[in-house]
């Protein structure tokens, strides 16, 4: 009889790398169906053109690198930053904005930088900044939620919207966002900014039939959605608590002090928590375990610093949601929060 | 000869201001967002950079050591401003689109580096060909860069060359492609600073293709490696 000795560690996990990206993936399901429900099929169409961007771009830097190409490509990572961005923007956006989205995304922000495991920004995020950076009028064209449309859409209609600009009876995306009241639509994030804004109450703005008693009509639902398939990714043990768990707390407690500071213009932790993109924000994005930090301390940290950005950007700043802007700001700080926050070597130094 | 041949190789590819010293990246990142822009720049620090290097090197035996860099910065500072009359008075136009940029040029570092590193030790005809060279080498970036951005950010060429070149120059304006939508990012400045990068990665792999290009030395001339240990 032979006994083989096997060198440590002795116990692995078996999630390949591939595993964990369609894990992720799947756990984007519950945000995505709250997505089609409440914002229609345009956001399918956005994921379907993002996945073949993806993997065209993917597979074209990997032939110019002179590096195997399915490897790259089956990892998933590249189809999760499709998927995360084609959930980001508006779901009737024309199709060049997610190619030209994806083209960044992969060629410059990963890519050029090494591939994955070297890019020092979250692929998506800084896909989304370059997007809105560039065209904002796109961008900002959120449609309402499908109850609220005057004339709704079909499948058909949308196709042709994305790839033509035009629904089949000629209406441009601008008349078909025009809600019951025949104004165009924003975001109930953006709404409530540019009604405290013009000097109506938080009360006053949220009379408007884009909100409901909890956030944004569908909004909260979407974020809901996220709030669940990121609870899976906790149960499974593919993120750690570490940074979701301090996003959510920092952003809820800086919007309860301005709330109680400021109950006319500040919208409360309710709607912080549950509009734009915030659940996404927390358990998909700022998890990125390359572009996150990476001690259990510094993750803390990095989490926070998120949501205090986020929730500054919202109430002082200039764009209604902030995840994005926050994310890639404190990537850049990843480094230096991952310097000062090394664990103690066991053996080294003295324990306090 | 070889001097003059080194000093052109040196301003315009190996020591190149923009792309190797980085230098005087402010104006360069500021004002290329397109080629008209690019050009005015690149002729205002081309002008200066010559007239600083010429004078600088007929001083250079008068100035004490000690106070050589406001002295140079002194000379730097009367070229740019005679720059900036003549662009007010000939460009108004480009003078008004290029702003803060013009008076600018006196803290370009690669005009006072030349002066420093070249001018203040180098005969005068040597240091005018060098502020040539030099100008030449950051006025091609700006250029290359201007072109890139303008391309991609509005889809045309040479717009607004009129203010600079008068109004024939009108003419000279291609359309390449035609947008509904400006890409807004390349024409801001982080366009620049990707456009750059970009820039420097392709100079660095042209540098890389042309080095592995040339044979290696031979390794015979040492005589062949006496081997003390066998491989198997």
């Amino acid at each position: 009889m032979k006994l083989t000795m096997a060198s440590s560690p002795h116990n692995h996990s078996h999630k390949s790398l591939t595993r964990l990206m369609l894990s992720v993936i799947a756990a984007c399901i519950p945000g995505l169906i709250a997505q089609v429900f409440f914002f229609g099929t345009g956001v399918l169409i956005q994921l379907v053109l993002a996945l073949v961007a993806v993997s065209v771009f993917e597979a074209a830097i990997m032939l110019i690198r002179k590096r195997p190409v399915w490897p790259a490509l089956s990892d998933g990572s590249a189809w999760l930053t499709a998927v995360l961005l084609a959930l980001s923007i508006p779901p009737l956006a024309p199709w060049w904005i997610i190619v030209i989205g994806c083209l960044f995304s992969i060629v410059i922000v990963k890519q050029l930088y090494g591939g994955l495991g070297f890019n020092l920004f979250n692929p998506a995020m800084a896909a989304y900044v370059l997007l809105l950076v560039s065209f904002p009028v796109q961008m900002t064209a959120w449609l309402p939620v499908t109850d609220l449309i005057n004339t709704p859409i079909g499948f058909a209609d949308q196709l042709r919207l994305i790839f033509t600009d035009f629904t089949a009876s000629g209406f441009s995306l601008d008349q078909v966002r025009a809600g019951v009241d025949g104004l165009t639509m924003a975001t109930p994030l953006d709404t409530v900014k540019t009604d405290i804004a013009h000097g109506l109450t938080v009360t006053e703005s949220m009379q408007k039939p884009i909100f409901n008693e909890w956030a944004g009509l569908g909004w909260a639902w979407v974020n809901l959605g996220f709030l669940a398939g990121g609870l899976y990714l906790l149960k499974a043990k593919i993120i750690n608590w570490h940074i979701p768990v301090s996003f959510i707390v920092t952003l809820a407690v800086c919007s309860a002090i301005g709330y109680i500071a400021s109950p006319g213009t500040e919208p409360g932790t309710l709607f912080h928590l549950l509009s734009g993109a915030t659940m996404m924000g927390a358990f998909f994005i700022a998890t990125d375990p390359v572009s996150a930090a990476t001690t259990n301390k510094g993750r803390l940290i990095y989490g926070a610093l998120i949501g205090l950005l986020i929730y500054l950007i919202r109430t002082f700043g200039g764009f209604p949601d902030a995840i994005a802007f926050s994310v890639l700001l404190i990537n850049i700080a990843v480094p230096l929060i991952d310097y000062y926050t090394q664990p103690r070597t066991y053996g080294h130094g003295a324990v306090k | 000869m070889s001097e003059l041949k080194t000093l052109y190789k040196e301003g315009v590819w190996v020591n190149n201001p923009a792309l190797v010293q980085l230098l005087g990246l402010c104006p360069l990142l500021a004002v290329t967002s397109t080629v008209t822009n690019a050009l005015g720049l690149g002729l205002a620090t081309l002008l200066v950079l010559i007239g600083s290097n010429v004078t600088v090197s007929i001083v250079r035996n008068w100035v004490p050591k000690d106070i050589r860099i406001p002295v140079f910065v002194m000379i730097i500072a009367g070229f740019v401003t005679i720059v900036q009359l003549l662009m007010n008075a000939y460009t108004f136009g480009l003078y008004q689109s290029l702003g803060i940029f013009i008076p600018l040029i006196v803290t370009n570092c690669a005009i006072i580096g030349r002066a420093e590193a070249y001018a203040s030790k180098n005969p005068v005809h040597l240091s005018a060909f060098d502020g040539l060279m030099m100008g030449l080498g950051f006025m091609a970036v700006l250029l290359v860069l201007g072109a890139m951005r303008e391309l991609i950010g509005q889809g045309t060429l040479f717009d607004g060359a009129d203010l600079l070149l008068g109004p024939w120059a009108q003419s000279l304006r291609i359309e390449v492609f035609n947008f509904d939508n400006q890409f807004l990012l390349a024409i801001l400045p982080p366009g620049a600073f990707l456009g750059l990068g970009l820039l420097i990665a392709a100079k660095n792999v042209i540098d890389a293709q042309i080095k592995s290009k040339q044979v290696a030395p031979p390794e015979a001339e040492k005589g062949p490696r006496a081997r003390v240990t066998s491989l198997t």
